[in-house]
């Protein structure tokens, strides 16, 4: 119990450092920015302040909406899925928190994802194929794990993760691809326009690992094995997660076309095709899936 | 003398900011006790409103099985109100039994396992079901640390004399604990 009061703790003060940090990176960079292309460090730095902060609050108030949009997942209510309803309301009594929202991506492959601010504003997220896949015991495994995730607060953390960092790894591969396919016909129309997107483009590239990095030391691998274990908690039956992350892992179908890099720690699997190379490598943000059921299967 | 004033001052100030934490603590889980505990409520009464519905629906299509349906409404009453805990835990528990075999009886009957209805209200019971013994586990997890703390030392010492005392566990007891007969 100490360890769990404590894990919230953690993720509480690792969301405001993330903020704080944000912060002041932005100013940093806009202060840089400001000075190079307007001869101003003070306008850059207002700039973007004002940017930081009103793009913080928008993440902090909306970013499930946007995790949630940008997934294409659609909001399901009661009539639409009474039995999926009723197991997320049946957790959520178990777990102790408000009911979240329930949303749905119609995709074949089996996925999961919990997001939100606090258990009071979040929302719980399923494949349309995990739902059809997954019998009654499996579903309640992986739905418990999600709730485990809102309970602990790993959900704030995470959602500020990807709205705050993730997000410039987003912007990093469509400026380089918009930079690779339109490099010709963008030099030639020499602007400052073109200068400041090449500028741009190579600061995001020399930061991407960086923020790789960053991600995964907000992103702890501890937090999937603990609400694992929270999640078994709340059924009292561990192994219905267990086997329905073997039948995840012997699917070897848990994409999610709608995922991309900054969403995909969110997913209880990883829903991106598995890349090669270091700095994808640096994205592993799950742990081994075959020592998540040993665990499971020992409690 | 004035040394030992303030020696005297200063363990009265450390008992009683001791004390005031003893008991916010303790005020915090029992809120969260009767918190659980309205939650299973919530759930009882939810069944105690499905069940007329469903022993309406059932009565067409079923008239052999009047004494399960019976069974039901005769527990039923015992679900909402001032019955005791104990009372409400073992009405809970004998309509979960009759509950179970009604659902297996009406294998037996065609239309009403067709009948949109009766699909609905079975999803809805074996819903409420579950989340009665969600709400149940939580409560009864509440009920143990609240007890827990109530019983270590020193919180023990303190914490009767500031008017706290263990609470009930929501469970069967004795009799009603048996299994229910299901008769085929």
């Amino acid at each position: 119990m100490v360890d769990f009061y404590q894990h919230i703790t953690a993720n509480k003060v690792k969301s405001y450092v993330l903020l704080v940090l944000f912060l002041f990176v932005v100013i940093l960079l806009g202060g840089v920015l400001g000075e190079a292309f307007w001869g101003s460090f003070e306008f850059g730095i207002i700039f973007a302040f004002i940017f930081g902060v009103v793009y913080s609050l928008v993440g902090w108030f909306s970013g499930q909406s946007m995790i949630a949009s940008v997934s294409k997942a659609k909001r399901i209510e009661k009539k639409d899925d009474p039995y999926l309803w009723n197991t997320v309301e049946g957790l959520s009594i178990a777990a102790g928190i408000p009911m979240p929202k329930v949303y749905m991506i119609e995709e074949e492959s089996m996925n999961a994802f919990a997001t939100g601010r606090d258990p009071g504003h979040s929302l719980v997220c399923v494949t349309s194929g995990l739902r059809k896949r997954m019998n009654r015991q499996e579903l309640e495994g992986v739905l418990a794990h999600e709730l485990a995730h809102i309970k602990n607060y790993d959900i704030r953390i995470m959602m500020l993760t990807t709205v705050l960092i993730g997000v410039v790894t987003l912007l990093s591969d469509f400026m380089l691809r918009s930079f690779l396919w339109g490099g010709g016909r963008r030099r030639s129309d020499s602007g400052n326009a073109g200068a400041i997107l090449v500028v741009v483009a190579l600061v995001l590239a020399i930061l991407a690992p960086i923020i790789a990095q960053l991600m995964r030391l907000a992103i702890s691998r501890k937090r999937e094995y603990l609400a694992d274990a929270n999640g078994a908690l709340l059924t009292r039956y561990p192994p219905g997660l267990a086997n329905a992350l073997r039948k995840i892992r012997d699917d070897h179908d848990t994409l999610v076309d709608s995922a991309n890099k900054a969403t995909a720690h969110l997913y209880i699997e990883n829903p991106m095709r598995k890349a090669k190379g270091a700095v994808n490598h640096l994205f592993s943000t799950h742990p081994d899936i075959d020592d998540r059921i040993k665990r499971l299967e020992a409690m | 003398m004035v040394d030992a004033t303030i020696i005297i001052i200063v363990v009265a100030v450390v008992v009683a900011l001791y004390l005031i934490l003893v008991y916010n603590g303790l005020i915090r889980i029992k809120n969260r006790v009767e918190n659980a505990w309205a939650q299973i409520d919530v759930q009882l009464r939810r069944r105690y409103d499905l069940i007329p519905n469903l022993v309406s629906t059932v009565k067409g299509y079923a008239k052999h099985e009047k004494e399960l349906l019976t069974q039901v409404t005769r527990e039923r009453s015992n679900l909402v109100g001032g019955a005791s805990m104990a009372k409400k835990a073992a009405a809970s528990d004998a309509i979960t039994g009759a509950l179970k075999s009604l659902f297996a009886v009406a294998e037996n009957y065609p239309d009403l396992k067709a009948n949109q209805n009766f699909m609905q209200l079975q999803e809805e019971l074996s819903g409420t079901e579950s989340k009665i013994a969600y709400a149940r586990q939580f409560y009864n997890d509440q009920v143990m640390l609240f007890n827990t703390k109530l019983q270590v030392f020193p919180t023990n010492v303190f914490g009767r004399m500031l008017g706290f005392s263990d609470k009930e566990m929501f469970e069967t007891k004795g009799a009603a604990r048996e299994n229910v007969k299901v008769e085929f």
